[in-house]
């Protein structure tokens, strides 16, 4: 029941659906008839598989962190090393999918979103792969936090476009590219990059990540020869989280926890938790929890990590938690902050600020579980948010100045 | 009870051969306050049915100049009750028949039913959400026609014969033909492809069409009054309500000018 999840118009329980103007929905049934065609044909899946394989870096290694295990004296920690694929991030498993989808819709020119840059990372590096023109939205306010990545977007040929309107964050970029998609829908798709937005994205999107769970599953069994107690995953729009959990839906003795931004606190607009901060309302094509206030508008959100800083969490989350079958947490900005600096002391990875929000969590229920076995997914690598790094923990950059 | 003024606008635009002039207005924009005295001056200028905006955060089907208006009107403080209090104000002196057109979000945040028996005591006449798809429109829909209320959806040369067929099932009052893929928006010139899509919805429906988007100047008003029953102009007033204000200029009298040197472009009588 749970893994059947969408119905035919793309709804997980009462969420998600199809909410846009006119203009889109055409493209979308195009996009959900391609996709059908798609998903069954071994033509399309062997070369996806060959993409995942031979350029992005699949299988990441599921990785035994002893040191951090030890340290917290409970868990047995296992990593699932998504930082590890080309790119840096998860993000490539959907970019290649629907680059492979847009070629055969006969588009060459692709429009994306991006928060933390990331997904326009990836979004960039496969257009450079596939010779498609790219444009990718960020908003200002993430393009000043994440400056190496813009650099990176346009050395690989893309470019990006500032989106000035609003809070200059995800949000705004996410409505500019459904602006540029609604005019020009003949030559463009919209590579949207999370687990968000009208169907059929949300149930692509989880497709195309489902291959961090399968394996994870797999690596699991052979080394433990158990399933694991618990698994984390942080939880922006929702793509890293569901592409781990969704192969382990049916298996009801896995706990399943996402890990949203809890920011500064719990006053509004200081972080990003939909589910204890929000309800159920509209944004961007999908009904899920929504951070808005009472009359309708959509509140700003924030957190460290660009890439949890969003208003609506996925619509298969939504579900999972109202089936009470995933588990949904904030962690606020300190504590992904120190749990990031953990890891990297305990076992030399630096994780990406959203992957540290997963840390976190995992840090405060292992010294409690012994015997279980947790897995946190590693989504994304630290690289990109050195300069956050340097400006939140000064205590560690020149020691001297400090004396 | 209900007066049904979007029906009896139409039939009066039949009987007179004239057409119709819908103007968009972003309540609240500058100030709630001065909404209704704006859409009297819209009237003055030659509108004949108005369409009130109720802001929202997020507008991704509006391009920049009704998106500065949204932002404006929400930091005055605009919100859906006060929308509709702007209605009512707007029903005391003049019966022109009013559409509430927004998005889904502040609707269902105020609740389907609440806000459709509320929209109908202060006056409004229909509704047009632009992000509700007829395959998500029944809960809506149902609500509003329970409290006498049109439904306007929105076609466009996107969408396909089965999409067409399905926006005629679901309207009432009007249909409102989108001429080009994009958002809202002035444009130089108008798309070719609205012609196709008003005779392919004739073929599904006798609900009058108005054609929308991108409109604003004369020539583009007399050249969409040939094909369809009601042009409809948005953009362009906000634009008139923006640069009033930037000038220092009373928002009233700009908007009264635009919509007379718009109606100029409407042909006297139709054939």
């Amino acid at each position: 029941m749970l893994t059947s999840q969408p119905d035919s118009l793309g709804h997980f329980g009462p969420y998600g659906g199809r909410f846009v103007p006119e203009v889109l929905m055409a493209p979308l049934e195009e996009i959900e008839q391609a996709y059908n065609e798609a998903r069954t044909d071994p033509a399309f899946q062997s070369e996806l598989h060959s993409l995942l394989a031979d350029y992005a870096g699949r299988p990441t290694p599921l990785y035994h962190a002893r040191r951090l295990s030890e340290s917290l004296g409970g868990a047995r920690i296992y990593l699932k090393r998504e930082d590890l694929l080309h790119t840096g991030a998860h993000k490539i498993n959907n970019c290649l999918g629907q680059a492979l989808l847009a070629r055969r819709m006969g588009k060459r020119r692709i429009i994306a979103e991006t928060g933390a840059g990331q997904h326009g990372v990836a979004t960039a590096t496969v257009c450079a792969l596939f010779g498609f023109d790219c444009v990718v939205y960020m908003g200002e306010e993430d393009m000043r936090r994440q400056r190496l990545n813009v650099f990176r977007m346009r050395l690989l040929g893309a470019k990006v476009v500032a989106v000035s309107t609003g809070s200059r964050t995800l949000k705004d970029a996410i409505s500019e590219a459904m602006r540029d998609w609604v005019t020009n829908i003949s030559t463009t798709h919209y590579l949207l990059g999370s687990a968000l937005g009208a169907h059929p994205y949300p149930l692509m999107v989880r497709d195309f990540h489902r291959v961090i769970g399968e394996e994870a599953r797999r690596q699991i069994l052979e080394k433990e020869d158990r399933l694991p107690g618990s698994i984390f995953a942080c939880v922006g729009g929702g793509s890293n989280a569901i592409g781990i959990f969704h192969p382990f839906i049916a298996d009801e003795q896995v706990q399943l926890i996402g890990v949203e931004a809890g920011g500064r606190g719990p006053a509004e607009g200081e972080h990003a938790a939909r589910f204890s901060g929000g309800s159920p309302g509209v944004l961007h094509g999908a009904y899920s929890y929504l951070l808005q206030n009472s009359d309708g508008q959509v509140l700003l959100t924030h957190s460290v990590s660009a890439g949890l800083d969003y208003a609506l969490v996925g619509p298969e989350h939504a579900w999972l938690n109202d089936q009470h079958r995933a588990e949904y947490v904030p962690i606020g900005d300190d504590e992904a902050l120190q749990a990031a600096l953990t890891l990297a002391r305990t076992e030399g990875i630096i994780p990406a600020l959203e992957s540290a929000h997963a840390v976190a969590e995992a840090l405060r229920r292992a010294p409690s579980a012994k015997d279980q076995i947790f897995v946190v997914n590693l989504s994304g690598r630290g690289d990109k948010d050195t300069d956050i790094y340097r400006e939140r923990l000064p205590e560690i950059d020149e020691p001297e100045t400090h004396r | 009870m209900n007066p049904k003024r979007i029906a009896s606008y139409f039939d009066r635009l039949q009987r007179e051969g004239r057409t119709g002039f819908i103007g968009y207005i972003t309540a609240g924009d500058p100030s709630p306050d001065l909404t209704p005295s704006l859409v009297a001056a819209m009237v003055r200028g030659g509108v004949d049915l108005i369409e009130l905006g109720v802001p929202f955060s997020d507008p991704i089907a509006d391009g920049p100049v009704i998106q500065r208006g949204a932002a404006r009107a929400l930091s005055a403080g605009t919100t859906v009750a006060k929308v509709l209090g702007i209605a009512a104000k707007i029903r005391e002196q003049s019966e022109v028949p009013l559409l509430l057109f927004t998005y889904l979000n502040p609707v269902l945040r105020y609740g389907l039913d609440a806000l459709a028996r509320d929209a109908a005591a202060h006056g409004i006449d229909g509704g047009l959400l632009t992000d509700v798809s007829v395959e998500e429109a029944g809960p809506y829909t149902a609500a509003m026609h329970n409290h006498g209320l049109d439904t306007v959806f929105l076609a466009a040369p996107t969408s396909t014969p089965r999409r067409l067929s399905l926006t005629a099932q679901y309207s009432s009052g009007f249909i409102y033909l989108v001429s080009r893929a994009g958002v809202t928006g002035e444009r130089r010139t108008l798309s070719s492809n609205v012609e196709p899509l008003v005779h392919a919805m004739r073929e599904r429906t006798s609900l009058p069409l108005a054609v929308g988007f991108g409109i604003s100047t004369p020539d583009q008003v007399r050249e969409t009054a040939s094909l369809a029953d009601a042009v409809v102009v948005g953009s362009a007033f906000e634009r008139a309500i923006e640069d009033s204000l930037t000038a220092g200029a009373d928002p009233a009298a700009a908007l009264e000018a635009r919509a007379r040197a718009l109606a100029a472009g409407l042909p006297s009588k139709k054939r």
